[in-house]
């Protein structure tokens, strides 16, 4: 290639033209301005308690808040062990306590009936926790102890949980027919 | 520059002249190398053809050099590595074993530092306390450092070079304070929402007034006195703050947060975040939240008597 006199040295040697720069620039700064887009963070609410109630059952609105928020999940984390839930429930697989990784549930498995059953406490044997603990600490466990079953999704859980967790949401999950052969080792649920 | 005041001092001084040299003359190497560049620079005539004859003639003479720069820089580096492994070797046994040592084991939490006098002889001297330290002037002090969640590295600039405190693991350093005054440390590693709000304050001290320290500190902390003590006492017991936090001397033993028992004693609260006082009891008690936002103690949410009441009993803690 022959270069215009008086141009010498490597610098001359791309021959790329000032427009085509301009373009690679151009695409450039549009690409960057998608990772805008991108920058919507999740909220975090560190004061205060959770919202009032507005409706009495069903579906809580504080719901929302607290499910599918991998703060508030990871401080639940924390507090599980911290307030001891681990020396009755160990981390999900019962002990003492029934199991709360498994899709059995007697008080029932929505937000509110956890948070119901740690505030108050449940007949045979379960601790009332409140003035123990805060309204909102009590949220953010219940939080966690869903996503022992599986029930929050794997984005937002903490990345190394210290704990056994069931992989695929057990409640979810359609039971499979117990076939002849699975009956050799016992029933389904007996195996994992 | 230097590990500041500390028994460090001197090796770490050694080790930081060796880098100085060993740097400064790769630097000067690299810069000659450049300058030679510079002035030999050809192999492309002035119509761009590349000058192979030239170039071809010089080549195992450029090889040689290579070889010779990479050996070079591989010598340096395992040099160097070596050199810092013994200095920090050097400083773990600057301790003749005979001398007499304080063992302090502090656990770096977010975000706050919990601090324990370990007597291995006599454990019922040992005491745990939080965010200080106090040091005899002139006694060495083997820190073992912890980390209960994640990476954060204690530093007290005037005293040592930092440290890092790692989960799982358990590192060391060795203070040897040579004179008396009231320093900074400071978590340099970032933890989180709160890590510039994770100080230390350092007293270092004569030996007899450590030893008061000492004393006042394996104490229980007094019944509460007057009626307003006391339903600070019993809201403190019964309520959310007996399941995180620890008062020699009562039925609250919890580990989660700071030990309370000699609270009015440390200079300030919060890991250095407000300055020891009622108004900053009052600040905090009333809302942790909101003097340092994403910290681990809850709003707990206390009415205006509950908070007078709490206030007046944890001024008693002194
Ligand atoms: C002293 C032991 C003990 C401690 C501590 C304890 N639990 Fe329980 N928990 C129990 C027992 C026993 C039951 C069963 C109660 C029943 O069947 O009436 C239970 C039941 C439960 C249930 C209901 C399970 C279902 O099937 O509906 C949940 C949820 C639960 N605990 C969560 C917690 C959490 C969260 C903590 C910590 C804040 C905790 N527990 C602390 C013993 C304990
Ligand atoms: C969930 C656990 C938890 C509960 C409940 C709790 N705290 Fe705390 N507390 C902490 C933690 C963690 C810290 C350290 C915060 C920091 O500095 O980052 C702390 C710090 C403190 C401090 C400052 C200590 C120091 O040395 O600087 C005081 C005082 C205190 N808490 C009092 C209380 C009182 C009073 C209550 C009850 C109303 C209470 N705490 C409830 C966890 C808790
Ligand atoms: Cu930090």
């Amino acid at each position: 290639m022959r270069l215009p006199k008086g141009r010498t040295g490597c610098l001359s040697h791309p021959p790329l033209s000032p427009p085509c720069i301009q373009g690679g620039r151009l695409a450039c700064a549009l690409f960057l301005c998608l990772g805008l887009t991108a920058c919507d963070r999740e909220q975090r609410s560190l004061n205060g308690q959770p919202k009032a109630e507005t409706i009495a059952l069903a579906n809580d609105p504080r719901d929302l808040s607290y499910q599918e928020n991998s703060y508030q999940l990871s401080q639940g984390q924390r507090l599980y062990k911290w307030m001891n839930c681990s020396g009755c429930h160990a981390n999900g697989g019962g002990g003492m306590g029934p199991p709360l990784m498994d899709d059995e549930w007697r008080y029932g498995g929505r937000m509110e009936d956890i948070v119901r059953t740690i505030l108050h406490g449940r007949p045979n044997g379960m601790p009332r926790f409140e003035g123990k603990i805060t309204e909102q600490e009590a949220w953010q466990i219940a939080s966690y102890v869903r996503s022992l079953s599986a029930q929050q999704g794997q984005d937002v859980l903490s990345a190394r949980p210290d704990s056994m967790s069931a992989s695929e949401p057990p409640t979810l999950a359609e039971r499979g027919k117990v076939l002849p052969e699975n009956n050799l080792t016992g029933p389904k649920d007996e195996q994992n | 520059m230097s590990g500041g005041d500390g028994l460090d001092g001197a090796l770490f001084n050694r080790l930081f002249a060796l880098f100085l040299i060993v740097s400064l003359t790769m630097l000067a190497l690299v810069l000659a190398f450049l300058a030679a560049a510079w002035f030999r620079r050809g192999g492309v005539r002035q119509d761009g053809v590349a000058d192979e004859n030239g170039r071809a003639s010089r080549e195992p003479l450029l090889r040689a050099l290579l070889i010779g720069w990479t050996a070079l820089i591989a010598i340096g580096l395992i040099g160097l590595t070596f050199a810092s492994f013994l200095t920090d070797r050097g400083m773990a046994d600057a301790i003749p074993p005979d001398r007499r040592t304080i063992n302090i084991i502090v656990t770096a939490k977010q975000f706050w530092w919990d601090v324990n006098y370990a007597f291995d002889n006599e454990p019922s001297k040992n005491i745990r306390t939080a965010n200080e330290l106090h040091l005899p002037v002139g006694v060495p002090a083997r820190v073992t450092l912890k980390s209960s969640d994640v990476i954060h590295s204690f530093w007290i600039p005037n005293l040592a070079g930092k440290q890092d405190l790692i989960p799982g693991r358990v590192n060391d350093l060795v203070l040897l304070p040579n004179r008396t005054g009231v320093f900074r440390g400071q978590c340099a590693e970032f933890c989180g929402i709160q890590h510039a709000h994770m100080a230390l304050d350092v007293t270092v001290e004569s030996r007899a007034q450590f030893a008061n320290w000492l004393a006042a500190q394996g104490k229980p902390a007094p019944a509460p006195a007057s009626p307003l003590q006391k339903a600070g006492y019993l809201y403190v017991m019964n309520r959310e703050c007996s399941g995180c936090h620890a008062i020699a001397g009562t039925a609250a033993n919890a580990t989660v947060g700071p030990d309370l028992t000699h609270l009015m004693s440390r200079r300030s609260l919060a890991a250095g975040t407000l300055p020891m006082g009622r108004a900053g009891l009052y600040a905090w008690v009333a809302d942790p939240q909101g003097v340092k936002p994403g910290n681990n103690m809850p709003y707990v949410g206390l009415d205006a008597n509950e908070l007078h009441a709490v206030t007046a009993y944890l001024e008693t803690l002194k």
